[in-house]
């Protein structure tokens, strides 16, 4: 069912990517992202796409399989080109009847998916070179340091770390659920639309209750573990920022500075 | 005060509160008293509904005594502010492997407990080396638990419960959802670290044949000890046994038979060897 889907996955290669500090990968990629939009002409996009080949080389992922995330997003990129090209006012280019391209139509529509196209692959990228529970450390460092939200950090952190544990239990529970269900006659890939969501509530319903039992005995186990929240809790895989880690942070202040500046070069007008 | 007692149980009554009215509640554990020294290894075995689990978690302050007192290494469960010394003496392994792995790799795991006592990070690290060595589960270290067995799943539970150091380790019912080969992972596991770790142990079961090289057994049945004493005295009470609706280890069982056609057997063989050796003398 999720085959198709490498948004969110973890993809091990050991890279020098793989290898850096959370945290700076999540800075990395906020700082991309932001610079996405700060960008304005065709050579802030040649530059973010030169960096994005450096992240996607240096990963030795496959860039076939990263770019299987952008299948996800096909859609909203097709309605966002449509969008900008047609709704743009400026110098009319084309027109029949009431429909009208511009200039500066083209121009954002093709800005706009390739921004899109842009941030999904570099947003892939830290999923795919950070492991859910790398990610969700680095995750609570920042959330410590935001004003209402710092006070749930470690909560917040530890509800990302059990979901992420139970996803595969709580998987093969479903498809426990639909073969004992099968078993009893129960149909889920028949009939229309209406019929299968009724379907779904044989699988959901089960489910949940075993859901519910199940963060019962969790919390037990916790308790008798001694967990009492975040005080006083220690952890034994520190994050520690190493060379590599000092270096990519030096290169993300490099990017700002270059992306910015590209704003100032004069950019040709690529449509007449 | 080497001779105290870990775990001393004096008339413990028990009724979950469900309801306003006192009368009216279930008495789970009817005045039961018992001790467990240092080093022990003691089997609570009764059949479901006995109470047996209850026991557990009163003993590791899950639960709070309805009368009667629960002392672990002479800390009273009712008193709040010991809860979690009491907790990390007296580790408790559950039934579920599942359902208490908190951590999505095995050795984060094992740290999970120590991280909660606020253990140094460097110590943490050496804990959860020593633990995942001594069940036997080092090279899994880095596995996420979905991927391993049941028996597996289970001794890196009781790794993560020896992580936090515990003087005894309360099992309830760790064998329950086991195959055969993940409960002979598990009992040899117990039985390792009650020899050479000297850890006291609490085994709460329903399989007898795990229990036969305890130190002492205990029978509950309806919230009441039935009986109590070494495993070959408990054991060869068949018919009591029987009654309570227990297995009995499949040579006893040979052995009462044997008895009742008239031949002559001592009513304490547990193992084959023993019995094999028992019949071939018969005259």
């Amino acid at each position: 069912m999720f085959e198709n889907v490498t948004i969110g996955q973890y993809y091990p290669t050991n890279s020098f990517i793989h290898q850096l500090d959370p945290r700076i990968k999540i800075l990395f990629t906020i700082v991309y992202i932001v610079m996405l939009f700060i960008i304005n002409n065709i050579w802030g996009y040649i530059a973010a796409f030169v960096i994005l080949i450096i992240m996607l080389v240096t990963s030795k992922i496959p860039i076939s399989y990263t770019l299987k995330g952008l299948k996800a997003i096909i859609f909203i990129i097709l309605i966002t080109v449509t969008l900008n090209m047609f709704m743009t006012p400026g110098r009319v280019i084309w027109h029949w009847n009431f429909m009208q391209i511009t200039a500066e139509g083209v121009e954002n529509a093709i800005s706009m998916a390739v921004r899109l196209v842009f941030l999904v692959v570099g947003t892939s990228l830290l999923t795919l070179t950070t492991s859910p529970i790398d990610l969700t450390d680095g995750l609570e460092f920042y959330l410590r340091h935001i004003p209402f939200v710092k006070n749930y950090a470690h909560e917040l952190s530890m509800m990302m770390s059990i979901a992420l544990r139970f996803i595969p239990t709580l998987m093969d529970e479903t498809q426990k659920i639909m073969k004992a269900q099968k078993a009893r006659g129960g149909q889920f890939d028949t009939g229309n639309l209406i019929d299968r969501a009724k379907a779904m509530v044989m699988i959901l319903v089960p489910l949940f209750v075993s859901a519910f039992r199940r963060a019962d005995e969790l919390a037990t186990a916790m308790e008798a573990r001694c967990y009492r929240g975040g005080v006083g809790r220690t952890k034994m895989k520190q994050m520690i920022l190493k060379r590599n880690d000092h270096i990519v942070l030096f290169l993300t202040v490099v990017m700002i500075v270059v992306l910015t500046a590209t704003r100032f070069i004069p950019a040709p007008v690529l449509i007449k | 005060m080497e001779n105290q007692p870990i775990i001393e149980v004096e008339n413990l009554t028990f009724q979950y509160p469900t309801s306003e009215n006192e009368e009216a509640n279930p008495v789970v554990l009817d005045n039961i008293s018992f001790n467990v020294k240092e080093g022990e290894f003691v089997g609570i075995i009764g059949h479901n509904g006995s109470g047996k689990s209850t026991l557990a978690k009163l003993l590791n302050a899950i639960n709070i005594p309805t009368e009667g007192t629960v002392k672990i290494k002479g800390m009273d469960t009712k008193d709040q502010d010991s809860i979690w010394d009491i907790r990390q003496t007296a580790g408790m392994v559950f039934q579920n492997p599942d359902n208490q792995l908190v951590a999505t790799i095995v050795e984060d795991d094992v740290a999970f407990g120590p991280e909660n006592l606020g253990v140094p990070p460097e110590e943490i690290r050496e804990r959860v080396d020593q633990c995942l060595e001594t069940v036997g589960m080092s090279e899994f270290k880095r596995s996420e638990p979905n991927h391993l067995s049941g028996g597996q799943k289970q001794r890196v539970a009781i790794a993560g419960i020896l992580a936090m150091e515990p003087e005894c380790i309360i099992l309830d019912e760790p064998t329950a959802m086991l195959d055969p080969n993940g409960r002979k992972e598990v009992i040899k596991t117990v039985q390792k670290l009650n020899k050479e770790k000297n850890m006291t142990i609490l085994h709460i079961t329903h399989y007898m044949d795990e229990l036969i090289n305890a130190d002492r057994i205990i029978v509950l049945d309806k919230g009441k000890i039935k009986l109590q004493g070494k495993p070959k005295e408990v054991f060869s009470q068949v018919d009591t046994l029987k009654s309570i609706g227990l297995d009995i280890p499949v040579m006893t069982n040979l052995t009462h038979e044997l008895n009742e056609l008239g031949y002559d057997l001592p009513d304490d063989l547990l193992s084959i060897e023993e019995t094999a050796n028992a019949i071939c003398q018969l005259k």
